[in-house]
């Protein structure tokens, strides 16, 4: 690995101010997981390291009762190690859970997993289902945009060399919705989804309509792809297969997935809309709507 | 190189300073600087699980992280799991139900149970193959290792 110079600020505005004064030689540092090693293979060399974990606002997790807000440098574990979280967005839950083994997941962030930008990101469709907002700072200002619009391509983000991704604010679910993620891999660990989804499903008070839905899916598009008329094809529709089918249909012809060593084209999409049909059952069972998920 | 950082840590109970490169990864001051050579090298880039330590309570690849990240810090290895001569109830099932061939992911593996046990003492065994899913061994076939595990929880 080159050398390069480590830094570890305890300010955000100091931060900010080395981010604007190394421009793009420098980069933050979350978890590690993704970074150190494409610094160890050459595809990523930083004349700076910023460590992230060191400053407030990126190491905060906060449930209030408005919202959850996780800190860019926060672990998965910590995530999954949070009793209400599992319980208040279990799709986050199940996407902690399930990237890397222990070992990675005590390190492995949620803001480092959207700042990667990789199409298989496990910890991005399950926010963007959340309606997640992204928290950017730099010397410039602050500003938000909807987590969906972070990634841009594989590896690339909208973040400006000099921005830092703060937080992600998850709006806490409404009563009578549930959400659910997904990930096909051939194994139960340690490898990258061929396929995943996540659906977030708001039900009426009987658990027998939809009243609104999100749906993404990820490693099936250059980026982790929110399928917004997945989710808007089941607004108003009866909790039923025939409304699951669809929007299942619709996640499967919005995928643009390749052809490599992980799966084909034709596998993929195919998985894309079992993955998003079997998502959708549970998240409609976990907000206890139709027959307990027997629809 | 100049560019040389001192990080004061502790390691298996005891306080070190030690001087690194920022480019130094945990794993490498560890075996290379400290001669803390339990910990094993195996892929080097998060996959394998042989490097495993346990930094102030998390259990990590020391791979994955750089060392001058831990300043401050509380590191425990493989050379802390026995008390002097008398083996961790760990070391002792891994040795009687043979969860070991080669040895090089060993050390791995006893982190991770360790880690494992420290959160939940009486894991099924469900948990215990789920914790030890970070951890290659190209040797035994996993079986023995759970059933190690699984002693050491009867122990």
């Amino acid at each position: 690995m080159k050398d390069f110079q480590y830094l570890a600020p305890r300010k955000l505005d100091e931060a900010a101010a080395l981010m604007d004064a190394h421009g793009g030689s420098a980069q933050l540092l979350a978890g590690g997981t993704d970074l150190l090693i494409f610094m160890r293979n050459g595809r990523k060399s930083p004349d700076v390291i910023i460590d992230a974990k060191k400053i407030p606002e990126l190491t905060r997790l906060q449930l209030d009762d408005e919202q959850l807000t996780i800190g860019a440098a926060v672990s998965c574990r910590t995530v999954w190690e949070h009793p209400e979280i599992s319980e208040r967005f279990p799709a986050l839950t199940d996407a902690a859970t399930l990237i890397g083994g222990i070992q990675i997941q005590g390190r492995a962030t949620f803001g480092g997993n959207l700042c990667n930008a990789a199409p298989s990101a496990d910890t991005v469709p399950p926010v963007i289902v959340y309606g997640a907002t992204a928290h950017i700072v730099s010397s410039r200002g602050e500003r938000q945009a909807p987590v969906e619009e972070i990634c841009t391509g594989p590896g690339s983000t909208s973040l400006a060399a000099d921005e830092i991704l703060v937080s992600l604010t998850v709006p806490r679910p409404r009563a009578n919705s549930g959400a659910a993620f997904l990930r096909f891999i051939p194994r139960n660990e340690m490898d990258i989804a061929v396929a995943n989804a996540a659906a977030r499903v708001d039900l009426d008070e009987a658990g027998e309509t939809f009243e609104s839905a999100r749906i993404a899916i990820g490693a099936v598009a250059p980026v982790p792809l929110f399928v917004e008329a997945a989710g808007a094809a089941l607004s108003g529709k009866p909790v039923n297969d025939e409304s699951i089918a669809e929007a299942a249909r619709i996640a499967r012809d919005a995928a643009t997935p390749i052809n490599d060593m992980r799966g084909t084209i034709e596998h993929r999409k195919q998985l894309v809309e079992v993955l998003t049909a079997r998502a959708l059952r549970r998240a409609i069972a976990r907000a206890g709507g139709g027959t307990r998920g027997q629809t | 190189m100049s560019n040389k950082s001192l990080v004061t840590a502790t390691i298996n109970g005891e306080d070190k300073e030690f001087l690194c490169e920022p480019r130094q990864s945990l794993l490498e001051v560890l075996r290379d600087v400290l001669y803390l050579t339990g910990t094993k090298e195996g892929c080097n880039d998060g996959n394998c699980g042989a490097c495993s330590v346990i930094v102030d309570g998390v259990l990590l690849d020391s791979c994955c992280m750089l060392a001058v990240e831990a300043e401050g810090s509380s590191i425990e290895t493989i050379e802390g799991l026995a008390t002097g001569t008398e083996l961790h109830p760990l070391q002792r099932a891994f040795l009687e139900e043979t969860g070991l061939q080669c040895g090089i992911c060993t050390p791995g593996f006893l982190m991770a149970a360790k880690a494992l046990l420290d959160k939940t003492p009486k894991p099924d065994e469900q948990q215990v193959r789920h914790w030890l899913a970070g951890n290659l061994c190209r040797c035994t076939g996993y079986d023995k290792l759970v059933r190690s595990v699984l002693k050491a929880v009867e122990a």
